[in-house]
């Protein structure tokens, strides 16, 4: 009797120090994780960083409820999904309530590896997934834009979550299925518009992290990758499939897709409602040839039928 | 006895509105799709696939300012649900300011019907009337089921 009861202590310290190493933010940055170097020459640029703030769509989340401007970044905004409510943080660059006081190198780990400068684990809400393709240039560009918009004071209130996913540790596990480290590697067989549109959309664009089905742990389903999905408020609505399938994008031409893209209206001429009315207003602020390459890209995906 | 005379009007009462409601839910779809179908010609006029033609686009603009009048008495109490409705809940928790933005709709499809005279004039005040579309939608149409 003394020696089961042995056998299951060791068993339960075991684990628990099996959970503490394979969920440590230390061991994943070691493992997964760049060095954030950049090119000798290389002067970061707001403008250019201005691009990809509109493709990545900061403001959709982060902009100061209820306020429409969209470069005041004081966050407030709740995510309603069904591990609990996210309530989004302050990105704006006040030094004690937003990102003011980080150094680059905290906003390209917190981009690509979901830490925070505190040392822990951000929730993939912030879909550090897709960020992680980005280039440590563009992601330097970006930072700098970041800088020159106005500081909102203010924090925000923490997550409400559910048990276990309120566990910010737990995400270590997570990480170590959804989070491979890899950045955007261009296919060489492919055109440079082709390259520039899987750029946007894998990285900045983070177009996937709603057009595709998840897994019951909260990832991407890889092979049914932007055949649509649930919305991630976890209701009754679907978001399209966005694969050239006859029933997704198959029947619309590049162009069709271009102008959604840029004003929002269907090739029946329905127009965009929901989140994605925000997304096209941030697309709006993107050049032609940037919508080119998103469509150019989108019409190559394997075409898949929707996503249950 | 009683009891199933008493079930049987009630059930006759709860019927009745039951019908209406997805009955203005048909009405506003058929709106809906009317706005939309409205688009078409002056939606391919502007992207060069069709030519500019004033008594179309002119056609365009009664449909609108004829659905922004018929629009606000489509969205009764007790419509929120069935029939397939895209119509998000917040029509309902912000009645005022859903009705303003049919009410500037109808108003800026007036404007540019006075103001649309030739090509120039239709490419330029056109898409001010289509902003109202998403503008609305983004707030007030809930994703398909």
């Amino acid at each position: 009797m003394r020696r089961f009861l042995l056998i299951v202590l060791s068993a339960v310290f075991l684990g628990g120090v099996g959970f503490w190493i394979l969920t440590s933010p230390a061991l994943f940055h070691a493992v997964r994780g760049r060095a954030v170097t950049l090119p000798d020459a290389f002067q970061a640029d707001a403008g250019r960083g201005e691009r990809l703030f509109w493709a990545g769509g900061c403001a959709s989340c982060h902009k100061s409820e209820p306020s429409d401007n969209k470069v005041l970044l004081g966050g407030g905004h709740e995510l309603k999904t069904p591990f609990g409510i996210f309530v989004v943080p302050n990105i704006s660059p006040h030094p004690r309530d937003g990102i003011g006081g980080w150094r680059f190198e905290d906003f390209a780990l917190a981009m690509r590896e979901g830490l925070l400068p505190d040392g822990s684990h951000a929730f993939p809400a912030f879909p550090y997934t897709a960020y992680q393709r980005m280039s440590v240039t563009d992601l330097a560009d970006l930072f700098a834009f970041s800088q020159t918009v106005p500081a909102v004071e203010g924090r925000q209130a923490p997550h409400a979550l559910a048990f276990p996913f309120n566990i910010r540790r737990g995400l270590g596990l997570w990480k170590w299925l959804y989070l491979d480290g890899a950045e955007f590697s261009a296919d060489s067989s492919q055109s440079a518009l082709w390259n520039q549109g899987a750029y946007l959309v894998n990285g900045a664009g983070h177009c996937a992290e709603c057009h595709s089905p998840r897994t019951v742990l909260g990832g991407l389903s890889p092979d049914k990758r932007f055949a649509g999905g649930r919305m991630p408020d976890g209701g009754a609505g679907r978001v399209p499939n966005l694969t050239p399938h006859q029933d997704g994008l198959g029947s619309w031409s590049l162009e069709d897709i271009e102008e959604f893209l840029k004003t929002g209206f269907t090739p029946s001429f329905d127009s965009a409602g929901g989140s994605m009315a925000e997304v096209i207003k941030n697309m709006g602020h993107l050049n032609g040839e940037d919508r080119k390459a998103i469509a150019l890209y989108l019409k190559s995906l394997k075409p898949l039928p929707k996503a249950p | 006895m009683f009891f199933r005379l008493f079930c049987l009007v009630s059930a006759l009462f709860l019927v009745v509105p039951v019908d209406a409601q997805t009955d203005v839910i048909g009405q506003r779809k058929a709106l809906m799709k009317a706005v939309g179908g409205a688009t078409r010609d002056p939606g391919q006029m502007l992207r060069g696939q069709q030519p500019f033609d004033l008594a179309k686009v002119k056609a365009s603009l009664d449909a609108y300012a004829d659905a922004a009048a018929k629009m606000p008495a489509l969205y009764p109490v007790g419509s929120e649900t069935g029939g397939e409705t895209q119509a998000s809940p917040m029509i309902w928790q912000n009645k005022a300011d859903f009705e303003a933005r049919l009410a500037k709709f109808g108003s800026d499809a007036k404007t540019a019907m006075a103001a649309i005279t030739d090509e120039a004039s239709f490419k330029t005040e056109f898409p001010t009337v289509m902003k109202n579309c998403g503008g609305c939608h983004e707030t007030y149409r809930a994703e398909k089921k």
